[in-house]
């Protein structure tokens, strides 16, 4: 987890959860596997046939803003998708990210810099990451947050915290 | 050392003597909120482990997303939350019709000054229309607190929005919440908690503050306050189901940003294609043709709201060949309606009466676009595909602009009809 290397699929400032994951599906499709199919769906049509392991979304300012459907979250994690960079996300995004142990990166400098297609490195542990353009550094995710991340997200934290109160 | 309301409330939650902006704390919330979303909350939580809530009488379970269901697939999803909510002893369940989860919070006095609320929708931060801190959270983490009872939060940056003067007559709230949205942008307040404060505020009636607070999830804000007043507390007078303790914020607390307003300023605004941040003045969309017209939802679907559209469509008509969709906010808004004789109006113009619901806000039923098509609605979001179609545009204005430009079949205001 400490690595990621992937394509980058580049995306502009707001883009929000309706289009991320469309509220029509929200009750409708409930099993995760069936989520990375509809990812994106009303704003990149060519993402969710083509999202490889490991790549790298790269979104502007507010990225997740809207409804707090975790789909949204889901639909990105279940593709296997490594990372995801921002010069700012909405905080329910945000959170839901890190409680299914999505890296969520704040780094507008790097977003600036990165090329929609290029393929670059995190290095997660370290808070680098390594594009075309050059090196980027981002803070470390806050301690109390990290239990969560490295237990494999909130489940299985909240699965151990349940199992040792018995 | 002074502190914020949100300062002040997660200090005493966290029974701490002071909290700072950045901070983590953990807390146990005094109500969590779910609505259709509460059976795959209720699988994330079976596989943590959980087999009991930690404390039933903290949930609110209300039916609204998706009701009356309109496929099987919606009605297996309550057939799950009815049994949950039965198997778990949590009392505090609406079912369907019952009304909009967070109309629902405040008239049944389960939102109440000082208490943290936190709920997995993002317009949660309504209830602090109430003076409670309230909060949109996702569903693991929701289902986490149902496991064990507690949840990080991060003590958020205070934003001071102070609104003096009087609104102009035909203004009303969310005129006032649309313009500071168009000048603060979409992720204006992100993350920040987001306090009401001046003369304006506590000249509007405590419908018109919800509107405030609930638009407030569409600048990015973590919560939204509103000082508790005797209006306040007159509501909640034979409504409230405990005692509370209001908190306010210190005089000289620091916040993030403060922001001033003149509330005699402001004009119809209108929040047009395709985000909630793309604010004009009325003036400068009128005449823009629709097809339908959406009178309801969290942020206006309230007894003024439908007082203020029967006004403007008594005695006319609903242009032929548009539609106009009616859904009051809650059971009890739908009786005060019929008394009041609004829904008599709604219906001789030509109107569609649904019952209170979410209905087409987020394209799930109940008169959703067709492609192409242009709505005009009071509902908060206009995101590209919110109602159902990507190929097609929502404008959001007040209940009395979506009523006049049903009347006129283009966007209009209520004086030039």
């Amino acid at each position: 987890m400490a690595n990621i290397q992937g394509r980058v699929w580049k995306y502009g400032d707001s883009i929000n959860t309706d289009v991320i994951f469309p509220g029509k599906f929200t009750y409708t499709v409930s099993d995760p596997k069936e989520m990375p199919q509809y990812a994106l769906e009303d704003l990149d049509p060519k993402f969710a046939g083509g999202v490889q392991p490991q790549d790298v979304i790269v979104g502007g300012r507010n990225w997740g803003c809207g409804s707090s459907r975790e789909q949204a979250v889901v639909c990105l994690s279940e593709a296997k998708v490594g990372a995801i960079i921002a010069k700012s996300f909405a905080r329910i995004y945000y959170r839901n990210c890190l409680n299914n142990a999505l890296p969520a990166i704040v780094c507008p400098e790097a977003v600036e810099a990165i090329q929609n297609g290029e393929t670059i490195n995190i290095n997660l542990k370290e808070g680098k990451i390594i594009c075309a353009a050059g090196e980027f550094n981002f803070p470390p995710l806050p301690e109390a947050v990290m239990e969560i991340f490295n237990a494999g997200g909130l489940i299985e934290y909240t699965k151990k915290r349940l199992e040792a109160e018995e | 050392m002074p502190l914020t309301f949100a300062e002040k409330i997660l200090a005493k939650k966290a029974q701490l003597p002071k909290t700072v902006p950045g901070q983590i704390v953990e807390i146990t919330p005094d109500v969590v909120l779910s609505h259709d979303n509460t059976a795959p909350i209720y699988g994330l939580f079976q596989r943590m482990g959980g087999v009991k809530v930690y404390n039933p009488d903290m949930h609110a379970v209300i039916l609204d997303h998706a009701t009356p269901a309109p496929s099987t697939k919606h009605a297996e999803n309550h057939r799950v939350i009815r049994e949950f909510v039965k198997e778990q002893g949590i009392t505090n369940f609406y079912d369907i019709g019952k009304g909009i989860c967070h109309q629902i919070l405040v008239e049944s006095g389960l939102a109440l000054p000082g208490e943290v609320i936190l709920g997995s929708d993002s317009h949660t931060p309504h209830a602090g229309v109430m003076g409670a801190f309230a909060a949109g959270i996702g569903r693991t983490e929701m289902a986490s607190i149902w496991a064990i009872g507690q949840i990080w939060l991060r003590v958020p940056e205070s934003m001071k929005i102070t609104v003096n003067g009087t609104l102009p007559i035909g203004v009303t709230s969310k005129d006032l919440a649309l313009y500071i949205i168009g000048e603060l942008k979409a992720d204006g307040a992100l993350y920040m908690s987001v306090e009401w404060h001046g003369e304006a505020i506590g000249a509007l009636p405590l419908s018109q503050r919800a509107t405030l607070t609930n638009l407030m999830a569409e600048m990015g804000a973590k919560n939204s306050y509103i000082s508790p007043d005797q209006l306040t507390f007159n509501y909640l007078k034979d409504r409230a189901r405990r005692d509370f303790e209001a908190i306010y914020p210190d005089e000289n607390a620091r916040y993030a940003v403060e922001m001033e307003y003149d509330a005699g300023t402001i004009e119809p605004m209108i929040a047009c294609p395709h985000t909630v941040d793309n604010v004009k003045p009325l003036s400068e969309v009128k005449g823009t043709p629709i097809d339908q017209a959406f009178l309801g939802t969290c942020t206006n679907g309230r007894l003024d709201d439908l007082a203020a559209a029967a006004e403007v469509l008594e005695g006319k008509k609903i242009a032929p060949g548009k539609r106009m969709i009616v859904i009051p906010a809650s059971e009890a808004v739908y009786l005060a309606a019929l008394q009041a004789g609004y829904l008599e109006t709604f219906l001789k113009a030509g109107a569609v009466i649904e019952s209170p619901g979410c209905g087409p806000c987020m394209g799930n039923h109940m008169g959703v676009p067709a492609v192409g098509e242009v709505s005009i609605s009071t509902a908060n979001r206009n995101f590209r595909g919110r109602m159902g179609t990507k190929e097609s545009e929502v404008y959001l204005a007040s209940p009395a602009v979506v009523a006049a430009s049903a009347v006129a079949g283009e966007i209009q205001h209520p004086k030039d009809i």
